[in-house]
This record gives structure tokens, sequence and C-alpha cells, in this order.
């Protein structure tokens, strides 16, 4: 049963209860009921702001946006970790963006490596030390497609110049040397780290064959952006597309590589799944180079059919028909999924706490099996974002922005959802409490989740995660009801 | 006894390095037992005693070793004249790395290793001119320096930093036990310059432990990279230093500052012809317009 408006409204008054006066006015206006007749965010959520001293937040940081997000995917490029061991050896692994290829020939990205400041490194500077390391790196990994330098926050105090490392060192090996200034102080969350990461592709790779026109187009060519191939996510995209006659030419960032970027601009349309991490490449690409952009979603059969035509709308009839095939192919076994898991599912309340663009994106395809989407928050979003969030939800759903752990533990218990989708920091605590619970970030080991493929899978684990038998043992046998029953008649 | 620390700060170019050598050799002629730790990345704080150019740096030694954990005491610590202990944390080149972190982690090296041994008597800090960041006033948080001496003259421009480190040493002294110990007044020949610090002084709450005067026996001393007590002990600046020296040994007069606040400071450089009355109607305005009011 889901809140109306003013219930959910009630609701955020009653946990703000808990906060000190102060704390209280900022985090009220991160909450809200929504209004699916909103057009404009700015006036009714705040986002994009530092979370409060004291409260858990679940974000990361700017070095987290820009070598764990977008540069970490690019296969053939390797990013160091410029600064102290831990950022790079923490961030390592853990994302589960896919590549094809051979580690040391043309995949890097399954390696970890640091310039491991020291305290001679802050006191002496580290400019020295990071000019040699790329110069190693050229002779260990010749070929590699160019060298990224992560910037942690030691770097930015000491003010190190690595800009001019770069560029001597990009002159040195004849390849691109990206300084990326991602120190983690800079900024409220991960978001800014993508938006420098975006930049620096920008300004050091994405223009660098501009004036070579060996590439040979077709009037077909399309580029992936912000899709990161979590589990698969851009494979199980790219083969619609491909199915209904486009060429995918580049993939950002997941799977990706350094040609492929600078080759993008030769694509007639540039299709951007995460809006939120790369709006600000797809903004320059158009303003560069004139190609348009897409928003796209291929979460759940109906979205991504709408999406399908909406992409197919930008090309001539015959790319038309041929998405109209493609639906029509997979629709059978789109509808067998749902009558197989909608019954297991119709009417499973869930609630979602993400990054920046998933919230949304998501609801789709969980509507399309029949369950409903009662809360969804972000951990980075901008205003933007909501501004895309409101016709998506439910008249009266709980929106978030940045929730502390406190709100979103307050909000679940109150609420009582039957799945939340979030992160691995909230996975434990939701389980504990006896709630079944997927991760939104990783897809839990499993995905990928996009595309009619990805639906699949998507339904599959909603399914064997909420219908799992686990969650009904969660109580002692003792404890039950009737165990005193059982106790004297034994 | 407890070792009585002391830290020496004042605007760059004072002549803190040269006052704290002199002076400290002062001490040592008295047969306390001393260790001087250069704090500043030029490293120029113990050369008058060694008679070296410049010493080895806990922080170049640290990095030719690898870390500094690698290091032993005995590599960077010195004795010079009168077995005065010497140590410099040393840094980086100007305009690369951190050198506030070098001084943090030449201290904590230090004091890990032992080097504050109980038998000293004094142990003297001298600072890089401003307190710029939270590595410079590593010497005067808890534990460390507790009496600061600031080096000035009757310069506009070394009363402002004066009055300035006054204020860092306000926020450290009501945390801890750091102490305004006193001016040390080293002469530039200004007019009325005794009076004029005297005067910075008793505003400040604290007094004008000495007044040195200038000679260029100091410079001929440094020269030949000594202090004038060794150089020349006989020599008037000499006793000057032993008087500053002994002073110091003698000073009760610990202080929590208060600083001037900038209209205060400009009417005691008012006050002493230093500065001119202020004439609100000039500022702002170019030579160009002053001279078409003038022709008007």
């Amino acid at each position: 049963m889901s809140m109306n408006r003013q219930e959910t409204e009630q609701l955020i008054q009653e946990v703000l209860q808990v906060y000190p006066e102060a704390t209280g006015k900022q985090r009220a206006k991160h909450l809200m009921a929504n209004d699916p007749t909103l057009e404009k965010s700015n006036k009714c959520i705040v986002a994009n702001k530092k979370a409060l001293p004291g409260v858990m937040t679940a974000r990361g940081c700017a070095y987290a946006g820009a070598k764990g997000v977008v540069w970490g995917p690019i296969k053939d490029v390797v990013n160091i970790s410029h600064g102290p061991v831990g950022c790079g050896q923490f961030s390592r692994a853990g994302r589960r963006n896919y590549v094809t290829g051979h580690s040391g020939v043309n995949v890097f990205a399954d390696m970890n490596f640091t310039s491991d400041f020291q305290e001679k490194d802050v006191v002496f500077g580290g400019d020295k030390k990071l000019a040699k390391m790329i110069a190693e790196i050229d002779t260990l990994f010749p070929l590699a497609k160019g060298v990224t330098v992560q910037s942690e926050c030691p770097i930015g105090l000491i003010g190190d110049d690595i800009e001019a490392v770069a560029k001597k060192s990009a002159k040195d090996i004849g390849k691109p040397v990206v300084p990326v200034r991602c120190e983690g102080f800079r900024g409220v969350s991960q978001s800014l780290g993508h938006h420098v990461a975006n930049d620096s592709l920008r300004d050091w790779v994405l223009h660098n064959r501009d004036d070579d026109n060996s590439f040979e187009s077709t009037p077909y060519d399309v580029a992936i952006t912000g899709d990161y191939n979590i589990g698969g996510d851009a494979w199980s995209s790219r083969v619609l597309l491909e199915e209904m006659g486009l060429r995918v030419i580049a993939q950002w960032s997941g799977d990706g590589s350094i040609p492929e970027m600078q080759t993008t601009r030769h694509a007639k349309l540039n299709l951007l799944h995460c809006y939120r991490s790369m709006n600000y490449i797809s903004r320059h690409l158009e303003e560069k180079y004139g190609i348009p952009y897409l928003e796209y979603n291929f979460f759940g059969p109906t979205q991504i059919a709408a999406s399908l035509r909406k992409i197919a709308a930008f090309f001539d009839s015959t790319i038309q028909e041929n998405a109209e095939r493609v639906i029509a192919r997979h629709q059978p076994m789109q509808d067998a999924i749902i009558a197989k898991y909608r019954p297991r599912l119709e009417g499973k309340r869930v609630m979602l706490f993400v990054g920046g663009l998933r919230p949304r994106h998501v609801i789709g395809a969980y509507e399309d099996l029949g369950m409903e989407i009662i809360g969804a928050g972000y951990e980075f979003a901008h205003n933007d974002d909501y501004d895309r969030t409101f016709k998506e939800l439910q008249d009266g759903a709980l929106i978030y922005d940045d929730a502390t752990s406190f709100e979103l533990e307050s909000f679940v218990e109150r609420l009582k959802p039957d799945l939340i989708g979030s992160g691995i920091k909230e996975k434990y605590v939701f389980h504990k409490m006896g709630i079944p619970f997927r991760q939104m970030h990783s897809w839990d080991y499993s995905g990928p989740y996009h595309g009619y493929d990805g639906f699949a899978i998507f339904a599959r684990d909603m399914d064997m995660t909420i219908n799992n038998p686990c969650w009904k043992k969660l109580q002692a046998p003792w404890k039950r009801a009737g165990a005193e029953a059982l106790k004297s008649a034994a | 006894m407890a070792i009585r620390q002391c830290a020496i700060y004042g605007k760059g170019g004072i002549g803190k390095s040269t006052t704290t050598q002199n002076l400290v050799a002062g001490l040592a002629a008295e047969g306390k037992k001393i260790m001087i730790i250069g704090c500043d990345p030029k490293a120029d704080s113990t050369r008058l005693i060694l008679h070296a150019k410049a010493q080895n740096t806990i922080m170049e030694m640290a990095a030719a070793a690898g870390t500094v954990e690698d290091l032993e005491l005995d590599e960077v610590l010195k004795v010079g004249y009168g077995g005065i202990r010497c140590v410099e944390s040393g840094g980086p080149e100007p305009g690369v790395g951190c050198a506030g972190r070098g001084v943090i982690t030449a201290i904590n090296f230090l004091e890990e290793e032992g080097a504050y041994e109980e038998d000293l008597d004094f142990v003297f800090y001298d600072v890089l001119g401003d307190v710029v960041c939270g590595g410079f006033a590593m010497p005067i948080r808890e534990n460390k320096a507790q009496e600061i001496y600031i080096v000035v003259s009757g310069e506009m421009m070394a009363m402002y930093a004066a009055n300035n480190i006054a204020k860092g040493i306000c926020k450290y002294a009501t945390s801890g036990k750091v102490r305004l110990a006193g001016l040390i007044c080293n002469s530039r020949k200004t007019d009325k310059e005794a009076e004029l610090i005297e005067a910075l002084a008793d505003r400040m709450g604290t007094q004008m432990i000495h007044f040195v005067p200038r000679d260029n026996v100091v410079q001929r001393a440094e020269i030949r990279r000594m202090t004038v007590i060794e150089y020349d002990p006989k020599a008037k600046q000499a006793d000057e230093y032993r008087t500053l020296a002994r002073k110091i040994v003698e000073n009760k007069k610990f202080v929590i500052p208060k600083p001037l606040t900038m209209d205060e400071l400009e009417d005691l450089l008012m006050e002493f012809g230093i500065l001119d009355e202020e004439d609100e109607s000039i500022v702002g305005k170019t030579a160009e317009a002053e001279a078409a009011l003038a022709a008007a």
C-alpha cells in the first residue's frame, strides 16, 4: 500500500524530528513527496550539496568518480593512482566493468598502478617520480594507448604540477598522458569526478586525431556513452543496436578504448545512457562536432521498445522497420519472462537508493514485473536528474537526496518494502533487518541488466531475492507463534 | 630541570638564524647544553656553529635512505662549537612539495629517536619567517617550544610580521602552554628604534628583552662561518649576545600576547613618525588624476 503525498510529507517530518534544529532544516530540503506533474525540481528539492557533519552519507569522492567510474573501464590505458597507496588499492576491481582482450597486451584495466607516495614525496614533491613512472610504464607496457594521472588528495595540497609532467611525458612516449585533477577533497561527491574526467577526455584525448580522416564512416554510426559495461551491460545493449542495422563505433567507457574515443566524432548520433556521468562530454560532442545526443533507457521491455523506436526515428525507414522487427522478435521472449515472474512479484514494493541514474531508469523494468516503486533517491544527483525523475515515479512516492543512513533506515522501518535496491554499504544493514536486498551498483555479482537479455536476468534475480526461502527462517523456531504449543505437545 | 624549549620567529631576512646562533653560542659559553633545530628548507640555522656550508638535513637524508624510518639519529645530528647539537629539518626547493610537512616529519623523527635528551638545558627552534601553515606551527604545538622570541627591528614590515606571529601564538596559547617570552630587537638603525620596539612590546603585553645593536663584526664572523662569540669573544658585540643569553636564562616574563589591531599598530607607527597620517582623499587616485586635480 503506497502513501499519498500528505502521508509521505508527514513521515518526512517525523524522521526529521531526531535532528538538531539546524541539521533538520537543511535535511528537510533534500526530502520530498513526489508530484508527477512537476517539471522543474529546483523549487522543491535541493541536490548536489555538501553532506552535513555528523551524518553518515553514502557518497564517495571526486577520485572515485574520475578513476573508478569514468576512466577505470577504458581498457587500453594505464591509470596511475597518483598519491599514497590506499586510494588505488581499495578502488581496485570492485566495479565489475567487463572488458575483452588480453591482460598486459591490450587490457590494463585489470592491473593496479600507484605512485605509492611516501613522506619524502610529499615534502619534496612527486613530479620527478611521476615522470620516471610514466617512462617505466611505457617500457613495460609498450602497447598501452596512453597513461592517466589520477590525482589523489596530497597532489592538490602540495601543488605538484602534473600538467607539466603530462605534457613533457606525452612528448617523450608519443602517447596521450592525461592529468586528471580529481583530488578527493574537491566537490561534494563523486559527481565532480565525473565532470573532471569528462573534461580531461575532452582536453587531452578526444581531438588528438581530428586531422586523420582515414576512418571510413557510415550513415549508421552511433556511439554509446554513459554505459560502463557492468556485468556486460554495454554488450547486451549494442547487440540490439546492431540488430537494427546501426554500427556502434565507440563505447564510453565500458570496454572502451582510446582509439574509439578519438573516432567518436564520426558518429551520427550519440546514445547517452548515464546522463549524470557523461552529459558533459555529450554536450561537447554536440557543440564541437555537431553530434546530437539522445537519452535512452534499456531497462525492461517497455523502456527498451520505446528507446529503440526513439533511436530509429533519428534514422531512415529501413532502420525504423528494423527496429520494429527487433522488438517483434524479442517481445514473445519478454512476454514469457513476464508470464513466469510477474505472478511471483506482482504488487511487491521497492525502495531504491543508487547513484545518479538508476533510481529513475530501472523503474520501468520493475513495473514490467508488476512491482511498485514507493521510494527512490540518489547519492549524488543534480537538479536536472530530479527533473527527469518526477514523471517516472508515482504520486506521493518518497524522494530522498543524499539520504543519511539514519533516514534510509527510518524510512525502511516505516515503509516496510519487499525489496531494497542500493549498494554494498547498505546491503548488510537491511539483510539484518530481514529485508530482501539487491545491489544496484554492481548488480550483486550478476548482470547484465541492460537490454532484452539483461531483463531475463534482472527478473530472475529479483525473484530469487524476494522469494528466497531464507527470509522465512529469520526467526528462531522457539520464538515463532505456536512454539509453546509445540513444546507442550513434545 | 626540565628542558627549556624556545622558538625563534620573525620576518624573513630579519636575522633570526644569525641571532639564534650567536645567542646559543653565548649560552654554550656559559656551559649550557643546547640543541638547535633548524625548521627552514633553506637549512642555514646551524652553519655558524658547525663551520659548514649547509648541514645534511633530515629530509634530504630520509629521501636518500628511502624513508625516514630508515634513518639513524647520528646521521643527522652533528655537534659543533661548545657542544651544541645541531639538526636541520630541511625541505624542498622553492616552489615544489610541502615544506611544512617536512618540519612535521623531522620533529616527529627527533622525538621518536630520542634526540631530546634529558641532559639538555635548552632546545632552540629556528623557524621560517611566517607561520604560513600548520607545519611551521609544529614547533609551538603541545610539548614543544613554550617560549617564543620574536626577532624584530624598527622597520614597519618587521613589526607587522611580529604582530601577526603574536596572533598565531594566541591560537596555540589557549590550547597549550606556549607563551610569548619577548621581542629581540635586531637593530637596523632606524629612528628611535629602541623606544619604538619597547612601546610595541608594551602594547603587546610583553618586553623587549634586548636591543642588539648593529655591528660589522657579525658579518666578518659570518664570512668565516662563525659566531661572534667564537670568532672574537672580546668584541663588544659578543658582550651584547652574552647579555641577551643571560637575560633569556633569567627570563620569567612569559605572557599570552595581546596582538594589536591594524588601526592600533598604525597609530603606534604614526606616533613615532614612521607612518604619515592617512589622507582618505588620495586613496585610489592615479598620478594622472592627481595632476589634473592640481592643475585645476
